[in-house]
């Protein structure tokens, strides 16, 4: 198998994970198991390692303007130790990439975004630095990050760090925190729908952070948990994933990310495209669905309605934590309605499903 | 790793038990533990008729589809109507509760193109 190694990979062989190549890079599809990954997220802890995330830094006097130029949200009350989630489009509003800010100051700020993308995004930002006066920096491959998720999150980072990691609000961060001896970025932020954190770290300190991290959740029941289990429960909360539900070819708006694409700000890359596709109506739309029959409904597998094709699933798996299988689809928007019947195309075979509201789960308050 | 010794194997990871002219058919330990949770099975029909390397049917676990390959041809004649509602059976017991169907073979000098314990060992070896 070929593919890049993240900072904790000898950690994954020793812990058991099934190693696959994922977007480039050699990471773990599981350990113990998905479903019992999946769970322990839901109601203990689970540690992912997530150091193939890319993080550029963009600093400069002219960075502000430079970041609302090319994101569709709006950074305007963004405050520093704030992050904020935003899609990027080219002109045509076809989506780039999605990715988190995070202002550490005025002119200092950080990208993370997908791994398989971190190329594709750099070539992008530095097309469009144009007459910004911004430095780009990448340093995807000097930082290690651990992704610590489910509800013991909290009481476990605790533990390694007097810093009140406790205080930190949802989509805030703090910087220069000592966790287990070692300099990181805490980030309370994650991609499973539950509380937890992301760390960012130098990559040659991660492996004593997950050493670290697995010694002190033992008790809560940690377990390491991989790719299989981060994708199932993403989608259990209806999360995008670029590739799937994001692509040149489908808009933030028609994914249903209207509330992180502001048409009223200063012009920003896909603005025009963007507000003429809202105003003429969207063509598709992704949409949640539950499949009613026997079936479980794959990536790319078409949709049927009345007799024709309306589209096809962008991801497609048991949900674990509800016990049923579920879809999300990319349909022509007449059918794109709740309660609308739909069939999907399994191998052949027409499985019923439904359209139903996102997201399947969302965590209990 | 569990192979039974009493058991036939084929190089697609499915176990065969024969019993005079029956042949109960299932996926190997080995296959289960690389599949993962299992989560879906679709088993044959009765009365369906199987023939040797053909597709019989599909397991799929969490993140994967597999197909299941029949190991010898045959009509079936019974099918694990558990596997509907407990497709965990497979990763639970694969040489016993998790059995999939049982086929009448219909050329069973087939079965000495399959796989003993050993030659399976051998094969899950070159493939690691």
């Amino acid at each position: 198998m070929e593919g890049k190694k993240t900072p904790l990979y000898e950690k994954h062989v020793e812990y058991g994970g099934r190693i696959v190549e994922f977007g480039g890079w050699l990471l773990p599809v599981q350990y113990s198991g998905v479903l019992a990954e999946h769970k322990a997220v839901r109601t203990r802890a689970g540690l992912f390692d997530v150091s193939h995330m890319g993080e550029i830094w963009a600093e400069g006097k002219d960075v502000f303007a430079f970041l609302q130029n090319l994101v569709t949200n709006d950074l305007t009350d963004l405050k520093v130790g704030q992050t904020r989630y935003s899609p990027i489009c080219y002109k045509d509003g076809g989506t780039v990439d999605d990715l988190l800010v995070y202002k550490f100051g005025e002119d200092r700020y950080l990208i993370v975004v997908n791994a398989a993308n971190i190329e594709k995004d750099w070539e992008w930002m530095q097309e469009n630095v144009g007459v910004f006066q911004v430095t780009l920096t990448n340093k995807s491959n000097v930082t290690g990050q651990l992704a610590l998720q489910g509800p013991k999150a909290l009481e476990i980072l605790q533990k390694l760090t007097t810093a009140p990691v406790g205080d930190i609000g949802y989509y805030h961060f703090l910087e220069d925190v000592l966790v287990a001896g070692k300099v990181t970025i805490v980030s309370r932020t994650g991609y499973t729908g539950e509380d937890g954190f992301e760390i960012y770290c130098q990559a040659q300190d991660a492996p004593v952070l997950w050493e670290a991290i697995m010694a002190a959740g033992k008790e809560e029941g940690i377990l390491p948990t991989g790719l299989g289990c981060r994708d199932t429960l993403r989608f259990e909360c209806c999360m995008p994933l670029y590739g799937h539900e994001l692509s040149p070819q489908i808009t933030p708006l028609m994914a249903g990310l209207g509330m992180f694409v502001k048409l009223d700000k200063e012009d920003f890359n896909g603005r025009d495209a963007l507000k003429e596709q809202k105003a003429s109506g969207l063509p598709q739309r992704v949409m949640g669905a539950e499949i009613t029959g026997r079936g479980i409904a794959r990536a790319g597998f078409p949709v049927q309605c009345e007799g024709k094709v309306i589209g096809h699933v962008t991801t497609g798996s048991p949900a674990p934590t509800l016990g049923k299988n579920m879809a999300l689809v990319l349909i022509d928007t007449a059918y794109a309605t709740i309660g609308k019947e739909i069939f999907i195309d399994v191998r052949g075979k027409a499985i019923p499903a439904v359209i139903v509201k996102k997201p399947f789960y969302k965590r209990p308050q | 790793m569990k192979i039974p010794a009493e058991l036939k194997y084929s190089s697609d990871h499915e176990w065969v038990k024969v019993e005079g002219n029956k042949a109960t058919i299932g996926i190997t330990d080995f296959a289960q533990d690389q599949l993962g949770d299992v989560v879906f099975v679709e088993v044959p029909e009765v009365d369906a008729e199987l023939t040797a390397t053909e597709g019989l049917g599909t397991i799929e676990s969490v993140k994967a589809v597999s197909d299941v390959y029949s190991p010898v041809s045959g009509k079936v004649i019974e099918v694990n109507e558990q596997l509907e509602d407990a497709p965990q059976l497979i990763n639970e017991d694969a040489y016993g509760k998790g059995w999939i169907c049982v086929v009448e073979l219909s050329n069973p000098a087939e079965i000495n193109d399959l796989l003993n314990a050993e030659a399976y060992e051998k094969l899950l070896l070159e493939e690691a």
